[in-house]
C-alpha cells in the first residue's frame, strides 16, 4: 500500500496535537500512514504509533527549525520525490497551510485547504462561506495535498510500531531568508487549545469589560473548555486576538459552543457555525445567535452565568 | 522604499455568498464586491512605512474588469498608482496559477516590500504570500501583528497558537498582516478625488508572458466537483430568564452529557 505522508502538528507543551491524530485516522483510509516530524521524534513516536503511524520521518536541526516554514517545505518536497506517496495531509494551521502552499509551487501540484473529510479517491469536503455551503473538490494535477481542519473526525487508535528514519535535508540559502529569532509562549494555563477543544465558551460585547471575562473563564474551566471571544470583544480590548472566533480569527467546530453576550453577526457565525451543539445567553431576544442556538437563554448573563457556574459545581 | 500592496476584490462577507451553478467558481457578478478587508490593513501599513521612510506605494490586483472599483477605493486611501492584471483567460484560476501570474507581474515592479492581507474572506486559503516568496526567491514574513522597518531589515511579530514568534529578514520580502496590526484610515474627500486621476496600468497575460493555458480552467491544479447549500441550523429551545435560567441551562448541558 502506498504511503500517505502526515505532517505532524505538535507543540512542546502538549506534544502531538489532536489534529495530527485526526490526520492519521484519515490517512489510514488512503494508504499506509507515515508521520513527518520536525524536531524530536522520540518524544512523539509513542502517540503517533498508537494512532497508526507505520513509519516516522524526522528532520531536525537549526537549519530546519530556526527558519520560517521554507526549510520544512523543502524537506517534505524531497520526501515526496523519493517515496512517491499517495497523498500528503497537513493541519489547517497557519504553518500547515504555508508548507502546503510552498509544496504546491515546488511540485507544480494542486492543493486543497480546510478539508473536513477526505474520501478514498482523494475528494475533499470543505465547508465554505461562513458555514453556508458544502463543497467537494479534487486535486487535478499531481498528488492530493490536503490540509485538514481540526475537529473534523474522531481520532481512532490503531496501534503500530513505527521505525524512525532520520532525514538529511538539503536546506538552500533561499530557504533561510526568514529567521525565527524568538518564540514566546504566552500564558494560557491548562486550558485546551481553541481550535482543538471539544467545548468552547466564548464572550462577546455583552461581557462589558476585560475584567468580566473572568466569568467566561470560570465557566470554561468548570467545563474543561477553551475560551473564545467575538471580534467585538477583541476590538474593545476585552480579550486577546489569538482567541478570536470568526471571519478574521479562528474557525472552531467543537461538540459544544457556549456563546455568552454574543449577538451572532455573520462574521462570528463564520467561525462557529459547524459546532455540534450551540448554547447562547443574550439579553436581546432578537439577537441572531438564537437562530442557530440549540438552547437559548434570553437574560442577563451576569445573573444567568454565575447561577449556571454554581449549578455545575453542585453537580460535579 | 518601493512597496507593492496586493489587493483582492471579494464578495462582501457580510452578505449571502454562493458559487456559480455553471462553473463552480465564486459568484461575483451578482455579489456586492468589496476590497478584501484584511488588505486594507496592508494598504495602511504600506502608507505608514512610506510616510516614515519615503518611497512609493503601488496597488496590484488580479481580477475582472469590475475590480477597477476596488482599485479606485484602494487608491483613495493614499497609494500612488495601481497595476490591474485582467484577462478573460484568468477566470477559474487556482491558487497555484494565480501565484504564477502575480509573480510575473511582481517581477516587473521591482518591489522592496510586498504587503498583503493574511487571508482573503472568500477562499481563506492563506497560501499566497509563501507561494509568491517561493516563486520569487524572496523572504516571507507571514501573519504579522507588528512590523518594524529598519533600513533594509524587517522584523515582524507573528501570532502563533502558543504565543508569538519574532521573525526577521532583509528586503526584498513578502509580508502578510493580520487586522491587529493597525487601524486603516478612511479615505478623505480629497483622497477620493485624487484617486480618480491616479495612474492604473492594465496588464494582460500576453504582456506578462504567461500562456493562457497555464491559468484559468485549462491550467487549474484543482477543481470543485460539486457544491450544495448546507441545511441551515434550526433554532431549538429558547427560554426567558425568570430567575432559574442558569439552572435550566445546566440541566440542558447535563442532558446532553456535557456536565
Amino acid at each position: 500500500m502506498a504511503e500517505v505522508l502526515v505532517v505532524v502538528e505538535a507543540s512542546q507543551a502538549s506534544g502531538v496535537k489532536k489534529v495530527t491524530l485526526e490526520m492519521l485516522t484519515i490517512a489510514r483510509t488512503l494508504g499506509s500512514p507515515s508521520a513527518v516530524v520536525f524536531g524530536d521524534a522520540a518524544a512523539l513516536a509513542g502517540k503517533l504509533g498508537e494512532y497508526g503511524a507505520e513509519k516516522i520521518y524526522a528532520a531536525s536541526g537549526d537549519d530546519v527549525e530556526n527558519y520560517l516554514v521554507a526549510p520544512k517545505a523543502t524537506a517534505v518536497a524531497e520526501l515526496i520525490r523519493s517515496v512517491q506517496p499517495a497523498a500528503v495531509l497537513l493541519g489547517s494551521t497557519q504553518e500547515g497551510k504555508e508548507i502546503a502552499g510552498r509544496l504546491a509551487v515546488k511540485l507544480d501540484n494542486g492543493l486543497l485547504v480546510d478539508a473536513v473529510e477526505v474520501a478514498a479517491d482523494g475528494t475533499a469536503t470543505q465547508v465554505v462561506f461562513a458555514g453556508s455551503t458544502i463543497v467537494k473538490s479534487k486535486v487535478t494535477k499531481g498528488l492530493p495535498i490536503i490540509t485538514i481542519r481540526p475537529n473534523s473526525v474522531t481520532p481512532a487508535p490503531q496501534p503500530a510500531t513505527p521505525a524512525v528514519e532520520q532525514l538529511t535535508v538539503a536546506v538552500t540559502e533561499a530557504d533561510k531568508l526568514t529567521k525565527v529569532v524568538e518564540r514566546v509562549a504566552e500564558q494560557k494555563g491548562s486550558r485546551p487549545e481553541l481550535s482543538e477543544a471539544s467545548i468552547v465558551v466564548s464572550g462577546g460585547r455583552g461581557v462589558g469589560n476585560a475584567d468580566n471575562f473572568k466569568l467566561v473563564e470560570e465557566t470554561a474551566d468548570l467545563l474543561g473548555a477553551a475560551v473564545g471571544a467575538s471580534r467585538a470583544a477583541v476590538d474593545s480590548g476585552y480579550y486577546p486576538h489569538q482567541f478570536q472566533v470568526g471571519q478574521t480569527g479562528k474557525t472552531v467546530s467543537p461538540q459544544l459552543y457556549l456563546a455568552l453576550g454574543i449577538s451572532g453577526a455573520i462574521q462570528h457565525r463564520a467561525g462557529m457555525q459547524t459546532s455540534k451543539t450551540i448554547v447562547a445567553v443574550n439579553k436581546d431576544p432578537e439577537a441572531p445567535i438564537f437562530e442557530l442556538a440549540d438552547f437559548g437563554v434570553v437574560g442577563d448573563l451576569f445573573k444567568v452565568v454565575p447561577q449556571a457556574n454554581d449549578e455545575i459545581r453542585k453537580r460535579k | 522604499m518601493n512597496i507593492v500592496v496586493l489587493v483582492k476584490q471579494v464578495p462582501d462577507s457580510g452578505a449571502e455568498r454562493t458559487l456559480s451553478a455553471g462553473d463552480n467558481t465564486v459568484e461575483r457578478s451578482s455579489a456586492n464586491n468589496v476590497i478584501n478587508e484584511m488588505d486594507e490593513y496592508a494598504i495602511e501599513e504600506a502608507l505608514k512605512i512610506k510616510e516614515a521612510h519615503g518611497g512609493e506605494v503601488t496597488v496590484l490586483t488580479m481580477g475582472p474588469e469590475r475590480a477597477t472599483e476596488s482599485i479606485r477605493k484602494a487608491l483613495s486611501m493614499g497609494p500612488d498608482k495601481a497595476v490591474h492584471i485582467t484577462d478573460e483567460a484568468l477566470h477559474g484560476s487556482c491558487a497555484v496559477a494565480t501565484s504564477k501570474v502575480l509573480a510575473a507581474a511582481l517581477g516587473t515592479l521591482n518591489a522592496d516590500l510586498i504587503l498583503c492581507g493574511a487571508e482573503s474572506t472568500d477562499g481563506r486559503v492563506q497560501v499566497m504570500p509563501h507561494m509568491l516568496a517561493e516563486r520569487l526567491g524572496v523572504a516571507a514574513l507571514t501573519g504579522a501583528r507588528k512590523l518594524t522597518v529598519d533600513g533594509s531589515q524587517l522584523t515582524a511579530e507573528r501570532q502563533t497558537d502558543e504565543g508569538y514568534e519574532v521573525v526577521t529578514a532583509a528586503t526584498p520580502a513578502v509580508v502578510s498582516v493580520w487586522d491587529t496590526i493597525n487601524e486603516p484610515r478612511y479615505p478623505s474627500f480629497k483622497g477620493i478625488m485624487a484617486a480618480k486621476k491616479k495612474p492604473v496600468q492594465t496588464l494582460t497575460l500576453a504582456e506578462l508572458g504567461v500562456a493562457a493555458d497555464e491559468v484559468g480552467f485549462a491550467g487549474a491544479t484543482s477543481a470543485v466537483v460539486e457544491f450544495a447549500k448546507r441545511p441551515p441550523r434550526s433554532a431549538g429551545t429558547k427560554i426567558t430568564d425568570e430567575g432559574a435560567a442558569g439552572e435550566q441551562l445546566v440541566a440542558y448541558l447535563a442532558a446532553e452529557k456535557f456536565v
